[in-house]
């Protein structure tokens, strides 16, 4: 069996989120890795050093720079004859790209898989994670994106595979880019980070959040919120964790201030070791947490700032 | 232009989801259904898009049972023209939803066609690329900012990274996230007003449009349970078990 694996990269640099997606993958089959992009040759150099890679594939042209989903779909479906499987991380640029071209090869497409039971079975959840299905497709060519939290990274050095140049398709003349505001951080990225700390609703304002980036910074950890603290405009809306926002794993998940709702525990509660602060006893978040302090967080992150100083 | 939008009935947000002890999926019977809170994003969006004079008429289309009606209602109640269902028992995957809605778009010529990012049941977020990507029209997803000029649209997405801002040439699909905006409630004389509002009702073979699931649900079962935790008195007592029993910091 042969899988063609999306590389998610911004040009200059491959995302972790790969390194996860090709455990999934080299479960199915021979892994090939597409990058597609436009001055991505260091990403395409850098595709060929992960451990289980058969061959890299990259496409370089200024219509795939920014990953516009019109222009790369084609690309895809133009490669996807030889191939048993289409593979991407679940994250917004998987989200975008995979179901278009699924649609185009006239199969269903299986969001955020958690777990392959074998060549065409697998495992993902529904309902915001309150229930696991287990689905198996009929299609002859399988399109797949990954919950990148539920496998483990390869190793990023290890191969050397070869990469091809392939020829490139031609501007869909659908959509144009016109600008990016990324959150710049010298912190882990939330989905990867080995530590997170978010904030809720209860943090009151966007200045308090420096008590979170504090702790965050002596941990070399990365900062989460709920959706009420994006929606309130204490964050920006890459910070919200949840259902429909990112799914996060990390060894360490500390909550301060936020209840619990079952839309925000979708998104951590895989997390392996689960902290609660909040001044409520009864909040939901207590139920899911291994360690939980019911304290007014005003007094806590203080006192947790200067305990991991000692 | 008219303004197409794709409204879900589902499992209400607020209930707690119980998974069928046959393990076929969850149980439905007796659970309060709502609107997905997306798609009620996708009509107040549509909405005010009439309001501002570039659309002059908002239909909105669902797949489902007959019970589906009611979520057509819920958008006709705040102020949607008109509804079609497309009646069916099968749980259609998003894979045939896009292709009725293509068939739709068909016979509607819509000039913008608005879906919610994700149904909150089923969690697939694929339909709109879907349709986009049958329609061969531009798509714009998780949109949390809308503008039109010159023609086109304005399509402001939110993305892992921070927010991406995006052209699209007409007609276009969008797929609405949370920020969008937030959706009105139905006044009592406007839901009375809806009662007399047109739904047409078609089916899948009407529309010559075969829904066949691809994929087959073997089995659906709860998340394993977490170990329960403890409750601690201090901060300090905090950081000393992270450190020496977790070893996580
Ligand atoms: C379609 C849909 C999608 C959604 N998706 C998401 C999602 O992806 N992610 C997400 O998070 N939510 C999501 N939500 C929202 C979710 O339902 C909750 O509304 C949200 O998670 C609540 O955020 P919160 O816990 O910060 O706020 P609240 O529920 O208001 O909780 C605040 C908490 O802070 C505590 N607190 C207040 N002051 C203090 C203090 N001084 N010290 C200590 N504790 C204090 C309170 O006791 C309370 O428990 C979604 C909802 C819908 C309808
Ligand atoms: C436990 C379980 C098992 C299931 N098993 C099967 C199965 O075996 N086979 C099968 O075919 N289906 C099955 N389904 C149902 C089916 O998978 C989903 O309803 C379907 O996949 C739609 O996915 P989604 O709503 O998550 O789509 P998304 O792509 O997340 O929806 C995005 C948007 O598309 C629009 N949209 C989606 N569906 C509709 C609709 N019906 N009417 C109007 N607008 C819509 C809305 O605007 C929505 O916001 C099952 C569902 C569950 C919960």
């Amino acid at each position: 069996m042969s899988v063609l694996l999306f590389a998610e990269h911004d040009n200059a640099e491959l995302k972790p989120a790969t390194l996860n997606v090709v455990t999934a993958a080299a479960t199915l089959g021979e892994v090939t890795i597409l990058v597609a992009g436009s001055g991505c040759s260091a990403v395409a150099e850098a595709a060929a050093k992960i451990t289980g890679i058969t061959k890299v594939l990259i496409a370089d042209a200024e219509v795939y720079a920014h990953g516009l989903a019109e222009n790369v779909t084609p690309l895809l479906v133009e490669l996807s004859k030889d191939f048993d499987y289409l593979v991407a991380p679940a994250t917004t640029t998987g989200k975008n790209l995979m179901p278009r071209v699924a649609a185009l090869l006239d199969v269903a497409q299986i969001s955020d898989i958690t777990a392959i039971e074998s060549g065409d079975t697998f495992v993902r959840p529904i309902y915001a994670g309150n229930a696991m299905a287990t689905v198996q497709s009929s299609d002859p060519i399988k399109v797949i994106t990954v919950r990148t939290t539920a496998f483990e990274a390869v190793a990023p050095e290890g191969a050397s595979a070869a990469i091809e140049e392939i020829s490139v398709t031609d501007d869909a003349g659908k959509s144009s880019f016109v600008g990016e505001d990324l959150t710049e951080s010298e912190r882990p990225e939330l989905t990867s980070a080995k530590i997170v700390i978010s904030g809720g609703r209860g943090m009151q304002s966007g200045d308090n959040f420096q008590m979170l980036e504090q702790i965050a910074d002596k941990l070399g950890a990365a900062v989460g919120a709920s959706r009420a603290a994006v929606d309130a405009g204490f964050v920006p809306n890459d910070y919200q964790v949840g259902q429909t926002g990112k799914v996060v794993a990390p060894e360490l998940y500390i909550a301060v201030g936020i209840s619990g709702a079952i839309q925000h525990l979708a998104g951590m509660k895989d997390s392996k070791v689960i902290v609660a602060i909040n001044k409520d006893e009864e909040a939901p978040i207590f139920q899911i947490a291994d360690y939980g302090l019911c304290m007014d967080l005003f007094d806590a992150m203080p006192q947790l700032s200067a305990e991991l100083d000692k | 232009m008219k303004v197409l939008v794709a409204v879900k009935r589902v499992v209400d947000y607020n209930v707690n989801v119980r998974v069928k002890s046959d393990q076929t999926g969850v149980e439905t019977t007796n659970v309060k259904m709502s609107m997905n809170p997306f798609d009620e994003i996708a009509v107040e969006e549509g909405l005010r898009l009439k309001e501002s004079g570039s659309a002059e008429e908002l239909i909105a289309v669902s797949i489902g049972t007959g019970q589906s009606r009611e979520t057509i209602r819920t958008a006709l109640a705040m102020g949607a023209d008109r509804g079609i269902l497309v009646e069916t028992d099968v749980a259609v995957e998003p894979l045939g939803v896009a292709k009725l809605l293509k068939a739709i778009v068909g016979k509607e010529s819509p000039g913008l066609i608005i879906l919610g990012k994700q149904a909150i049941d089923d969690d697939s977020n694929q339909t709109g690329q879907m349709l986009s990507a049958m329609l061969d029209w531009s798509q714009g997803t998780f949109v949390s900012k809308l503008a039109f000029e010159d023609g086109k649209t304005r399509a402001t997405r939110e993305v892992d990274g921070g927010l991406e801002t995006v052209l699209l040439e007409m007609p276009s699909v969008l797929t609405v996230d949370l920020r969008l905006n937030e959706p009105r409630y139905a006044s009592l004389p406007n839901i009375m007003k809806a009662k007399k509002k047109p739904i047409d009702t078609m089916t899948p073979e009407d529309l010559s449009v075969d829904v066949t699931p691809r994929l087959n649900t073997l089995k659906v079962v709860e998340p394993p349970p977490r170990a329960s935790g403890v409750m601690l008195d201090s901060v300090a007592d905090l950081v000393d078990k992270l450190k020496n029993e977790a070893k996580v910091i």
